[in-house]
């Protein structure tokens, strides 16, 4: 028999980033808000000093990670291929429980560029006809920088972002990002600290021409207080960060941004250990009931409410709408249907540079330690007659300095004495130069439900159709070219790399960024999109789905930021015209 | 579902409503004087003792083990048979300001009725409201009190009474500011401060319960947690003399500032009373506090020693076993200046709780950590580790010690058996 709740106004289905920033604006709203988390608590607490500096827990045996036995997705390369179910996390890694990807991210916080926003207005003004591949899905965001930029103003200082403003209100600023979008107001916090590795690659880059910036920090320079009153301390450096709670409350998370203010108030609860299986629909199908979850004990709990809202991640959110009849599946084959459509990834490279002589102290450093370039972000230079579109940021980040997995020269024995020897003479003695890049949409790169392998609670899991393009192996080689030139100047004593080869098909076991986006994109028509610019279905009215499902392709930025400006975006409309009057907030 | 069931929709109004103060909903001529007496009980803390861990607000039952024996905290909810619903305002104010409960029987100090004394009757009267109306009744029955001899006869407490309470009404001090005046009243008065800052003579009486008497709020110990001195004469008050308002303000407000987090036994008094109160009666405080505080220098200034402790940290080398322990555990939030990081991580340089004369709140605070109560005005829970589990008793001593002694810090050494004997209570290992 179904439990049933005690009705709410607004069920927020996930609780990391998009479902806490919903959360407590609806409940300062004045709405009955309730969260219900398919994972566990996750507290300071709990992953106090100095446990959570293991690597062998934490980042080898994912103790904060989604259980795959429970949150497994299928994946094959093409529609020819049978999809088979991760086992383990590779590419990516979601997170589950209070916070989650946001309690075991990285922390880069960095805003997409105005053209990253309207990538389609872009390509149609750079490039000539035929000179892309024709089954690009690119569009635009059917927003402007300009109307998001309050809201990354604001998510910013949730979250005390540090780093170098490089454009205030149109004037560039000496030592940051002069391809910015205009800022309102300079960054909260002053960049972290430089390490040897971002000084030599700054110095480089500065000299070939490139405008080198700190990487833009959700981990804290210093104690910071943010706009509800919740607390940030300084960074110390300890090199936990990407993989781990962090240890020192420094890294921004909704733990140290926004829970503590939003548990106090009476008006917002949450459940944990309560997966939702589906959002259940009136009979006319315009509008939701409520959600149904499974609860800690095993039982089926029904929870009414008026309005909501899928925050449980990218992939999960595309999962929830096609088990729920949210919006007609997309098909590839005849290329009908939203739901599923312009799912997009990532790719990413690196050299590793050898240097016998220097010490790079790894373990002093923050997740988001290090320099960039944008350089070679869409727009900012003409890849036109390479015959790809998109980009990448271009970095030397030292994310932390924990030993397993470390690099080694090449010809090192990956075993044994020879292995050992390795280790201790290399340790603390490379740095890298690394890329992380855009990823167009394609007609079948899709998602949809699997036809053969069911989760513990008897629902299909989700199956995911994903490959490299020619566009993003294009731009592999383009890219490998100028971190070379970079690595020739740095003059190692030797070097290794990591490019995708021009005939690379996408490897899911080893890992590439959880940056997971579309599936259920935001658009300005109900033919082209799932959700609106408010983010809202367009099918069922009173649900929204925040996450990067909403984006159309991947931008060369890490995805937060854009998704916190976008709940605070939405909210906005749920709380000022929503509520107000219930209904499409766009015309179909 | 309809647009229309949607847009009447129930809970959306019923929640924006509960959203509003609970006064709002009952618009009687008692509003005000409930609301009144709601703020002034959360200046008296009273729920703190009457409410037992997880039982209903103010319906007794939570047992404090202490030296004269165990004493209950009684029901005062409005239930006519259970608590003091059938108590009439003059039974009311003479329970709350002179320790007579309403069939004569005399009350235990440990009610501050001797600090209450110096409630208004404008004031009595909105307590008297609140507790008869804003307050649930409940029907719980509290264990009873049961003391040793000779504190257990309760005739004896109207000799202690005549010896000892202080039943007089609070007398402003013309001479003084409005609000260095109403900062006396409310530490004094409701805020029953002396109760624990104020060291007690041999009959557990308070000694001195306003500024004219020189022990007045000058600290001693107080369930094995040192407490400081407000009056600043003894070097283990020499952080808190160095505040300035604002940092008094903000540490009562929110248990930190720049300097300090809230510990110990004074944990709950922000939690659940002082965080309550308004910015001007907060400052009103802190005004009255800085007025009392004698301006004797402590100790000699020591920038010298506070600059070889951070170099010597720094550096790294030949280390004492202390010393090494602190880079181990302490110094990630601590660093090696001991200065924390503002309203985050405490200084440890000058830090009340480490040079108080008895060690055994750091020894506490190593072995089980602590963390910062969730206040209105700075919701963040921040949580130090407790590293019993990691260190052992000589570990922790030498660990303290160094502490103690290191930056401008200079008390005395610790020993292993003192951080035994801790730990025995704390039921670590
Ligand atoms: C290792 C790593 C490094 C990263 N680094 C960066 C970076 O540097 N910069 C950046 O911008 N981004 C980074 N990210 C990505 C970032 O973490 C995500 O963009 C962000 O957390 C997404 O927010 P979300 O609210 O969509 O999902 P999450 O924060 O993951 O929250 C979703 C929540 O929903 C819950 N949930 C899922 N299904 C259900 C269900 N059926 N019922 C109930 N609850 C459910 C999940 O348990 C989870 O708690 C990184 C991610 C990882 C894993």
């Amino acid at each position: 028999m179904t439990i049933v709740n005690d009705a709410v106004d607004a069920v927020i289905v996930g609780l990391g980033w998009t479902g806490s920033i919903m959360s407590i604006e609806l409940a300062k709203a004045g709405l009955k808000v309730r969260a219900l988390e398919s994972g566990p608590e996750r507290t300071n607490a709990e992953h106090v000093y100095p446990k959570p500096a293991d690597q062998l827990g934490y980042s080898v045996r994912q103790k904060v990670f989604a259980k795959a036995s429970k949150a497994a997705l299928t994946v094959r390369h093409d529609r020819s291929q049978t999809a088979l179910p991760t086992r383990r996390w590779g590419a990516f890694k979601p997170g589950d429980g209070v916070g989650g990807a946001g309690v075991h991210w990285t922390a880069v916080l960095i805003r997409p560029t105005p053209t990253d926003l309207k990538l389609k207005t872009f390509a149609d003004q750079a490039y000539k006809p035929g000179q892309l591949q024709d089954d690009l899905q690119i569009q635009d965001f059917p927003v402007s920088y300009d109307e998001l930029e309050p809201h990354f103003d604001f998510f910013e200082k949730v979250c005390g972002a540090s780093g170098a403003t490089g454009n205030l209100r149109g004037q560039i600023q000496p030592g940051g990002d002069p391809f910015e979008g205009p800022r309102s107001n300079p960054y909260p916090m002053p960049p972290l600290q430089d390490t040897l590795n971002t000084t030599m690659f700054a110095g480089v880059a500065k000299k070939m021409g490139y405008h080198p910036f700190p990487n833009p920090s959700a981990a804290v320079s210093g104690p910071w207080t943010n706009p509800y009153g919740v607390q940030l301390a300084p960074c110390n450096y300890c090199g936990f960060c990407s993989d781990y709670f962090c240890l020192n409350y420094s890294k921004a998370s909704p733990q140290t941004t926004i829970l503590d203010a939003v548990k106090r108030m009476p008006n917002f609860s949450y459940r944990t250990d309560s997966h939702v299986i589906r959002v259940d629909l009136h009979d006319d199908r315009k509008t939701a009931k409520g959600v149904t979850y499974i609860d800690d004990k095993g039982q089926e709990v029904f929870q009414p409410a008026n309005i909501v809202i899928l925050a449980s991640f990218q992939f999960n959110n595309v999962r929830l709408m096609l088990q729920s009849g949210i919006g007609a599946p997309y098909d590839p084959a005849t290329g009908e249907g939203v739901v599923g459509r312009n799912y997009a990834f990532l790719s990413n490279g690196n050299a590793t540079l050898f240097f016998k002589d220097k010490n790079f102290n790894p373990f002093v450093s923050a997740g988001p330690t290090g320099q960039m370039i944008n350089d070679f972000s869409p727009g900012t230079f003409d890849a036109a007659p390479f015959g790809f579109i998109g980009g990448a940021k271009l970095h030397s980040s030292q994310a932390g300095g924990a030993p397993i997995g470390m690099s080694l020269p090449a010809g090192t024995p990956s075993w044994g004495a020879g292995w050992k020897k390795g280790i201790k003479d290399w340790y603390g003695h490379s740095m890298k130069i690394s890329i992380t890049t855009t990823c167009m949409s394609y007609r079948d790169n899709y998602l949809d439900l699997d036809p053969t392998y069911k989760d513990p609670y008897g629902q299909p899991l989700l199956r995911m159709t994903f490959d490299w393009k020619q566009n993003e192996l294009k731009l592999q080689q383009f890219l490998r070219d100028k971190v070379l030139a970079i690595v020739k100047e740095l003059g190692p004593d030797s070097y290794t790399e990591s490019f995708l080869k021009p005939d690379a098909h996408w490897d899911t076991t080893s890992y590439i960024s959880t940056h997971n986006v579309g599936g259920a994109v935001m658009g300005d028509t109900p033919k082209d999109s799932a959700i609106n610019k408010y983010l809202q279905s367009w099918d069922v009215h009173n649900v929204f789905v925040p996450g990067g499902n909403a984006f159309p392709q991947n931008f060369q930025a890490n995805p937060t930021d854009m998704l916190g400006a976008l709940s605070y975006y939405s909210v906005k409309a749920i709380t000022e015209q929503y509520i107000k009057k219930p209904g499409p907030l766009v015309a179909a | 579902m309809k647009y229309t069931s949607f847009a009447a929709g129930a809970v959306l109004a019923a929640s924006v409503f509960y959203a509003l103060p609970a006064h709002a909903q009952q618009p009687d001529a008692d509003t005000a004087q409930i609301a009144k007496g709601a703020y002034l009980a959360r200046a008296g803390d009273c729920v703190a003792c009457h409410t037992a861990p997880g039982g209903k607000p103010f319906a007794g039952g939570l047992v404090i083990d202490s030296d004269v024996g165990r004493i209950v905290s009684t029901n005062i909810t409005p239930d006519r048979n259970h608590g003091i619903g059938a108590y009439t305002e003059a039974q009311f104010s003479a329970a709350l300001r002179d320790g007579i409960r309403s069939d004569g029987a005399h009350l235990y100090p440990a009610m501050p009725y001797s600090s209450y004394s110096n409630v208004t009757d404008e004031d009595v009267h909105a307590l008297y409201a609140y507790f008869m109306k804003g307050v649930a009744p409940a029907a719980d029955v509290p264990a009873k009190t049961v003391l040793h001899f000779p504190f257990s006869q309760r005739w004896g407490m109207v000799l202690w009474n005549a010896a000892f309470a202080d039943t007089r009404r609070f007398q402003p001090d013309p001479k003084a500011s409005a609000e260095f005046n109403r900062g006396a009243y409310l530490v004094e008065g409701l805020g029953h401060c002396g109760s624990c800052h104020t060291p007690r003579g041999i009959a557990m009486q308070e000694n001195g319960s306003d500024a004219s008497s020189a022990s007045f709020l000058t600290g001693g110990e107080l369930n094995g947690w040192p407490v400081p001195s407000l009056r600043g004469s003894t070097a283990a008050s020499k952080g808190f003399v160095t505040w300035s308002e604002a940092e008094i303000v903000d540490y009562l407000g929110t248990g930190r500032n720049a300097h300090a987090a809230v510990g110990g036994e004074m944990k709950p008094a922000v939690e659940h009373s002082l965080s309550y109160l308004t910015d001007p009666d907060l400052r009103a405080i802190a005004i009255y506090l800085k007025g009392i505080a004698a301006r004797t220098a402590s100790t000699t200034a020591t920038a010298g020693k506070t600059a070889a402790t951070t170099a010597k940290l720094s550096a790294a080398r030949d280390l004492t076993p202390g010393e090494r322990l602190y880079l181990d555990n302490c110094n990630a939030c601590h660093f090696v200046g001991g200065q924390g990081a503002a309203r985050v991580f405490p200084s440890l340089d000058g830090a009340s709780i480490v040079n108080a004369e008895s060690p055994t709140g750091l020894i506490r605070t190593i072995l089980g950590g602590a963390a910062t109560p969730s206040t209105s005005r700075s919701p963040s829970i921040l949580p130090m580790p407790g590293f019993a589990y990691r260190l052992s008793d000589q570990e922790v001593a030498d660990l303290a010690s160094f502490v103690r002694s290191g930056w401008t810090n200079q008390a005395t050494a610790v020993t292993a058996s003192q951080v035994g004997t801790i730990r025995a209570t704390l039921g670590a290992h």
